[in-house]
């Protein structure tokens, strides 16, 4: 049962190897980033799974009852990363453009061709 | 404003950055930067003073208390970091006009210092914040800012090896923040001061050191420690000059800092290095860095990715000074860690002043520059002879030092491994000498002097490698004292 207890974090780590994967492996430069947002994503699951306290409801100051809370901290945190996360997708993806324009491929193989070639 | 300084110290600088960007004319953005730029050597110098005076300084950020505002914490050794990245900056950006006038299109010339100056911000963040996950936001920023500034160079090259860093710096970070959520989960805080004290409690978890390993690896990264280095010398060769002598000088130093307040003031020595055994990983790699990547220096037929491999030799040097994790040892990394900085800034700058008027770094184009270009190529050899580590330069105290904490370890093979790396670089800046001064130059092919807005920046570098080559008294004084307070007493 404890396997199964933790499910959230083997969804982080099933993701996290399926992006960093995806980065290793492909050779395509968009596929790339792609990989690289889904390893990245993976870390918001992490931090969210983190502050999640069962039966804690939304910090909110309510006058006079006892009521357990979810940390909104990590919540915080990986609202940050997100926004790092969307800049690096976006300049990766300004990148890739450049690229395209300049090489004419976005393929990583054809760009090392046309480079040795040079 | 003087209590506010550690906050003025980042928070000018961000705000240049727009600035530069909205003003649009190339002149006017680059004194916008430069005002940024010289105004955080100022903020550097008044800190350091500060520090040496009166011992740590605490910020609170907004006025939020310690624990759960966001602390800025300058001691010793982040002050010197400061120092080391404003004065880079503060050199960089005035020998970047003419530089830059010449290899960026018109337009891009304003957007080019907005990313300068936000690197900056990145860089000056990371050194003076006390608090983990401002760490990483800093981080990101410098990088992000790093990537857009490398593709701006004239090659095509330089698109894909941006891209090549922006992967590989994007999973270190992305490596960084596990570590940080790890940390985070057990001891509920992201303040430095207050996770140093919460950690012991739970040391002995699974999850810490596993926060560790996560942290050991994005640092690596960043830092580019062999073999985690491979983003790093296409980024340096195909970067625009003024760009490779700022990044080299500052990013991979700045990387370095983060990995020595991590592992000695937030985990402890003890933890990092007896329990740990960081020391296993981290000496063999920065002696391979040391060994390998002269050798490869050696082979290399394009002047910047030489001084490029160079770089990642010398990060060995300073890793296999902290390696050592005793006083000498982490003064001679912290020390070198100054020192590199000076020498790989004006190397590189000597290289910009040879593209203003050649257009190439190639070692074949580069036949004869002794006599046409006489004061760069006389910047060149003294800064090869600090990298060498020959006395009287920079470059010798570090090795000095290095040298000294090795044998007092009783490791003299590690002081022969440091001896034969210099050996190395006697090779590799001796090809350069060769082909500037004892080849004949291409026959009707005239090469005037490098403008005076690039030597006199190039040669104020230089000269202060010779200066605290001779003069090492408050360097190595600050270096100790940073190390003492890194190590704490106990070692």
């Amino acid at each position: 049962m404890r396997v199964l207890g933790l499910y959230n974090y083997w969804v982080v780590v099933v993701l996290m190897m399926i992006g960093f994967y995806i980065l290793i492996a492909r050779g395509n430069l968009v596929k790339k980033l792609v990989g690289l947002s889904i390893f990245q994503t993976s870390v918001g699951i992490l931090y969210i799974s983190m502050g999640k306290i069962l039966g804690g409801t939304a910090p909110i100051l309510t006058e006079g009852r006892d009521v357990v809370y979810t940390n909104p901290i990590p919540h915080v945190l990986i609202l940050t990363a997100i926004v790092v996360g969307v800049a690096t997708t976006a300049v990766g993806l300004a990148l890739v453009v450049r690229i395209n324009e300049a090489y004419g491929t976005v393929e990583e193989d054809d760009i090392h061709r046309q480079d040795e070639a040079h | 404003m003087s209590a506010h300084l550690p906050a003025l110290l980042v928070v000018v600088p961000l705000l240049s950055a727009p600035l530069a960007a909205l003003v649009r004319r190339p002149r006017a953005a680059w004194a916008v930067a430069l005002g940024a730029a010289w105004w955080s050597l100022y903020a550097a110098v008044r800190l350091l003073h500060r520090v040496l005076a009166t011992g740590t300084i605490s910020y609170a950020m907004g006025s939020w208390a310690a624990p759960w505002g966001i602390e800025y914490r300058i001691d010793a050794v982040n002050a010197f970091v400061i120092l080391i990245v404003s004065s880079i900056a503060a050199v960089v950006v005035p020998y970047a006009r003419a530089s830059v006038e010449q290899e960026l299109e018109h337009e891009r010339i304003a957007l080019f210092y907005a990313a300068l100056i936000l690197c900056l911000t990145g860089l000056l963040g990371i050194s003076v914040t006390g608090d983990v996950f401002n760490v990483y936001v800093f981080l990101e920023i410098s990088s992000l800012s790093a990537y857009a500034l490398i593709s701006m160079g004239q090659d095509r090259r330089a698109l894909t090896s941006a891209y090549q860093y922006l992967i590989m710096g994007s999973v270190g970070a992305t490596f960084i923040v596990i570590g940080i959520g790890l940390m985070y989960v057990m001891t509920g805080t992201l303040n430095m001061a207050d996770l140093a004290e919460r950690l012991s409690a739970v040391a002995s978890t699974k999850t810490i050191p596993v926060a560790f390993a996560f942290l050991t690896v994005g640092f690596s990264l960043k830092l580019a420690l062999f073999p985690l280095h491979l983003w790093l010398p296409n980024a340096y060769t195909y970067a625009p000059s003024a760009v490779s002598s700022f990044i080299a000088s500052t990013a991979t130093k700045v990387a370095v800092y983060m990995m020595l307040r991590f592992f000695f003031t937030v985990f402890g020595a003890v933890f990092a290095f007896d329990v740990m055994r960081l020391d296993w990983i981290l000496m063999p790699l920065a002696i391979l860095a040391i060994v390998s990547m002269s050798l490869v220096a050696i082979y290399q037929a394009n002047v910047k990715r030489l001084l490029a491999y160079s770089s990642v030799a010398q990060i060995g040097y300073i890793i296999l000074g902290i390696s050592l994790a005793s006083v000498a040892g982490v003064s001679a990394g912290i020390l070198h860690l100054f020192n590199h900085a000076l020498i790989k800034g004006s190397l590189f700058m000597a290289m910009g002043c040879v593209m203003y008027r050649v257009g190439s770094v190639k070692m074949e184009d580069m036949a004869g520059l002794g006599r046409s270009m006489p004061w760069t190529m006389a910047a060149f050899v003294v800064g090869g002879l600090s990298l060498i580590g020959v006395p009287l330069t920079v470059g010798f105290i570090s090795k000095w030092y290095l040298v000294t904490a090795a044998l007092a370890r009783g490791l003299w093979p590690v002081a022969i491994v440091v001896l034969a790396g210099s050996l190395l670089a006697v090779v590799y800046v001796w090809k350069v000498v060769e082909v500037a001064y004892f080849r004949p130059p291409a026959p009707d092919v005239h090469i005037r002097e490098a403008p005076l807005s690039l030597l006199v920046p190039t040669w104020a570098l230089v000269l202060a490698n010779l200066y605290f080559g001779i003069n090492a008294k408050l360097t190595t004084g600050v270096a100790t004292q940073a190390a003492q307070l890194l190590l704490g007493a106990g070692r």
